[in-house]
């Protein structure tokens, strides 16, 4: 029979209607200001314990919290006003210390019933709604120092390449200082290197019975160089927040001062995470394991030149906790994480452990593949790296500042073994790597490695929220005009198709309620131009609907019946919708894959609506449609 | 409501005219895109940012109103952890220091309130960094080119040029309207833009289809009407989705407030200039390299569609 749907799609669509209905309800309630704990080393969890002290600290300082709930992500205590809430802070991270993360966060104010079955609100943007404020100092002088060690060890290969015998090469402050044992020689030196090395000035002296060459980086240079370490840094921490929220956090990421980052962030759920994601340092390095001498040997004391000794992670294996030992690994490393192109978390199904799968660029890829071509049956190490800063804070949680007004660091480095393996076949650019923790560490390790590596360090100096952008009345104004040109949309469709109008207006309502739902499964940020861009796609969905609609009306003019019209109105629309569609997702998808921050989002929001809006402008006013005038015998159709 | 029903305009009898004014707009907005540049907004220059501490909790709006009101139209103003707190972004100004700007700007907050207090002065980088434009272009080099790719399997080369034509030619001119008005160009436009891209093409496509359709099954008359019967039969389609969608940017536009002003007026240039040219630029671009039906043989399952007759129920 002609225009009947079977009853299991007008199921599904009804199934569809009720789940998006349902995803979309927590979007009506508000968000109240927040604080998140949540532990940030290793082996640190937060308790039952961790809450009652707390509480406890709150209670003391006269601070009350709404209510305090401890989820995956650690604990959430929601405060009436943002200034218990950055009183609270202060107090949090005093009583906790450095193996806690704490953070400023907007919590919705979702029903519990709504939260448990994982209904969430999207969050609205830094414009409409202000966000979570870091500020992000960059070691400039460690940046400087990584670049004058670069220097030293390339001036060694420059002058060894050239034949030029020096005596030795480091560096002082921030010189390149190498030493030689003539004048004939430094000057051969001289020339050879003024040639090679054009970013440095070079000085020479005499020291006693050595004759110097002092290289140093001009202020410009210097200048330079700072820079680059700061937009490069720019770079990476806006694609560690891209690749940790999958590009759905609008962010606003920029350079403050000469060297500062701020970090924006709009409420998110887990600050805490994001906080910990900015500051990383997590690495690897791929050594060999020096086999011709023993451990023992090298803790005694003599540990062999070119070796050094680590520590593996000590692990747990079910109630078993397998100790840490220690093992004498080579000095030069095979590879590090800076090759690497792409980093996947998995679980290694022989063991259940978490994985990374690596893949590395060509010249680690080709270090890789000679070293394990030469040393099959002899053991590779992998090892975890990661330095932690931290600024340090007085009693009542002010930062400390040294004489030049720059917050006091503290640092420190683990090294750890992860995996300590036999070298089973030759391999270059892709493997994998275990040995980790978790699951969530094997996430975050492989987001660093993709992401990218920092040019220099950076921490956290100062944290805040932030209030919209926008005032008020502008928001107002915007939220105005997008209702307003939403029922001009729908008034004209009625207009213009009268009843066929109505069932396109439903299936446009419909369609907002779906992309809203979409979008908050996606935890996705809504700024007012992405509301703008909502109502857009909203405006520009009734193009499928004026597409078939239109064809039924040619239909009816070439003297078809109703019934056939608005059948082969929708079979010959079909082709033409799918075409148009889908050449557009095409250039959502790679405006997605290639693009960054905000096109990124964009080509989210694009599809989401493309798809959506397919849906209902096809299958659900077909329904209401078939619903109508579906079996039945009629001379006429309002169209 | 039914307009524009059985309609004969002979589209492509002017597509030398329309050619010529597209060719035109083009230079002139290349030209100005060389030599004026874009007016770009805080987001892509950075600024100055001024910290300030009110004696107690204020008011954004009177702050804001004294600032835009003042020579500052562009300032950002923000809360800043507590309530009276706030943060101010301006936008360089030619000839000024960041210390005369926010000399200027305190001068002129100290005249509402004497006990507003500077708390600090600093340059602020661009939202928009280097690395974001870089990849914003190749992502949209990209975006053409599986575009290209994609039309060329589905239809013919000579539509993929088409359709890419189009796309280019909408992008420039919306592109050159923004320079040659120096209209401020901020993030909001950029995601105009690339909103643009997504309705041109939709519209050419769906010119195409028709023309493609047509191709096959009109038996009589040359490239030139066959194309001319295809864009009568879809005007009714391309004027109304203009117009709803145009419905929805003239409510931001005149309703929205400063900050949805730039992104509709993008997209308003973008549907007008996108639905000119799927039948100016795309169907010309097909007359120009010398379509014809051969190039589109039947396809046979669809030939067969097409002859199948429903039955009355």
């Amino acid at each position: 029979m002609l225009n009947h749907y079977p009853l299991w799609k007008y199921i599904l669509i009804i199934a569809v209607v009720v789940v998006s209905a349902f995803y979309a309800l927590p979007n009506i309630y508000g968000e109240d200001p927040a604080l998140q704990v949540a532990a940030s080393a290793r082996g640190v969890q937060v308790t039952d314990q961790t809450l009652a002290q707390l509480s406890k600290s709150f209670e003391k300082e006269g601070i009350h919290y709404r209510n305090a709930k401890q989820s995956d992500t650690g604990l959430l205590f929601r405060f009436s006003n943002e200034d218990e809430q950055l009183k609270a802070k202060k107090i949090a991270e005093t009583e906790l210390g450095d193996d806690y993360a704490v953070a400023l966060n907007l919590a919705p104010a979702t029903p519990q019933w709504l939260l448990d079955m994982n209904a969430q609100p999207m969050y609205l943007g830094l414009d409409l709604r202000g966000g979570v404020y870091f500020l992000m100092q960059v070691d400039m002088e460690a940046a400087v120092t990584k670049s004058i060690n670069t220097f030293v060890s390339d001036s060694r290969a420059i002058l060894r390449k050239a034949k030029v015998r020096y005596l030795g090469s480091k560096r002082v402050d921030n010189d390149v200082v190498l030493r030689f044992k003539t004048e004939e020689m430094r000057d051969k030196g001289f020339e050879v290197l003024r040639r090679e090395m054009r970013d440095l000035d070079f000085v020479d002296k005499e020291e006693g019975k050595s004759f110097i060459l002092r290289g140093r980086l001009s202020e410009e240079k210097l200048k330079e160089l700072k820079l680059f370490a700061l937009k490069q840094n720019i770079t990476t921490l806006r694609k560690r927040i891209d690749e940790k929220f999958h590009g759905l956090v609008e962010p606003i990421i920029q350079q403050q001062g000469e060297d500062r980052i701020v970090i924006q962030l709009p409420g998110i759920q887990d600050t805490a995470g994001a906080k910990d994601i900015l500051g990383a340092t997590a690495t690897l390095e791929y050594r060999a394991v020096d086999e011709e001498h023993t451990v023992e040997q090298a803790l005694s004391g003599r540990v062999p030149a070119g070796s050094k000794i680590y520590y593996t992670r000590e692990r747990k294996e079910g109630s078993r906790v397998i100790p840490s030992v220690p093992v004498l690994l080579k000095k030069r490393v095979i590879t590090t994480g800076e090759h690497v192109t792409n980093a996947q978390a998995g679980i290694d199904p022989d063991t259940g452990g978490a994985k990374v799968n690596v893949s590395l660029d060509g010249y680690g890829g080709k270090r890789m593949g000679n070293f394990t071509k030469d040393n099959i049956g002899k053991r590779m190490a992998v090892v975890f790296l990661e330095t932690k800063q931290d600024t340090v804070r007085d009693e009542n949680g002010n930062l400390l500042r040294d004489e030049n007004g720059k917050p006091v660091i503290k640092r420190h480095t683990t090294e750890e073994v992860i995996s300590n393996a036999v070298i089973r076949g030759h391999f270059s650019n892709r493997f994998e790597t275990t040995g980790l923790d978790s699951v969530q560490e094997a996430n975050d390790l492989s987001l660093l490695l993709r992401a990218g590596a920092l040019a220099a360090p950076v921490f956290i100096i100062e944290e805040r929220t932030i209030g919209p952008s926008l005032g008020q009345d502008n928001i107002d104004k915007g939220f105005r005009s997008v209702i307003i040109g939403f029922i001009a949309v729908l008034f004209f469709m009625a207009f213009w198709y009268r009843k066929f109008g109505m069932f396109a207006n439903l299936a446009l309502g419909l369609n907002l309620v779906i992309i809203v739902a979409v979008l908050s499964l996606l935890q996705a940020t809504l700024t007012l131009p992405g509301i703008a861009g909502i109502v857009l796609t909203v405006g520009m969905a009734v193009d499928a609907n004026v597409l078939i609609f239109e064809r039924i009306r040619e239909e009816l003019r070439n003297g078809n019946s109703p019934q056939n019209s608005i059948h082969s109105g929708y079979e010959k629309a079909l082709m033409t919708i799918a075409d148009a569609n889908i050449t557009t997702l095409i250039a959502a998808f790679v405006l997605f894959v290639v693009g960054t921050g905000p096109i990124k989002g964009f080509a989210v929001t694009l599809s989401i609506g493309i798809v959506t809006s397919m849906f209902t402008a096809i299958m659900v006013t077909r329904a209401v449609v078939n619903y109508t005038y579906g079996g039945k015998r009629i001379k006429d159709i309002s169209i | 409501m039914q307009i524009l029903t059985n309609t004969h305009i002979k589209f492509m009898n002017h597509r030398k005219i329309a050619m010529m004014i597209s060719a035109i707009l083009i230079v002139i907005s290349i030209a100005s895109l060389a030599i004026r540049g874009l007016q770009f907004g805080l987001d892509f220059t950075g600024g100055t940012l001024v910290e300030v501490a009110y004696p107690q909790a204020v008011d954004l709006k009177p702050i804001r109103d004294q600032l835009h009101g003042n020579g500052f139209d562009d300032a950002i103003v923000q809360h800043f952890g507590a309530a009276n707190e706030v943060l101010v972004r301006i936008a360089p100004k030619e000839g000024l220091s960041n210390a005369d700007i926010s000399t200027q700007l305190l001068e002129l907050l100290r005249a509402q309130n004497p006990g507003v207090e500077n708390r600090r002065v600093e340059f602020v980088g661009p939202q928009v960094g280097e690395e974001l434009t870089e990849t914003g272009g190749i992502a949209m080099l990209a975006a053409l080119a599986c575009i290209l790719v994609y039309v060329a399997l589905r239809f013919e080369y000579r539509f993929a040029l088409g359709s890419v034509a189009a796309l280019a030619h909408d992008v420039i001119i919306v592109l050159g309207l923004f320079s040659v008005f120096g209209i401020e160009f901020d993030l909001t436009v950029l995601a105009a833009i690339l909103a643009v891209i997504g309705y041109s093409l939709n519209d050419t496509i769906v010119v195409f289809d028709r023309i493609r359709e047509n191709f096959r099954k009109i038996r009589k008359g040359n490239a030139i009407e066959v194309i001319d019967t295809s864009l009568n039969q879809t005007l009714a389609r391309t004027l109304m989705t203009s117009v709803t969608t145009l419905l929805v940017l003239i409510a931001l536009f005149l309703l929205g407030g400063e900050l949805i002003n730039g992104f509709a007026t993008a997209l308003m240039a973008g549907v007008v200039v996108g639905t000119y040219s799927s039948v100016y630029v795309a169907s010309s671009v097909l007359v120009s390299m010398g379509i014809s039906k051969e190039d589109l043989a039947p396809v046979k399952k669809e030939g067969e569609e097409q002859e199948e007759v429903y039955e009355e129920v």
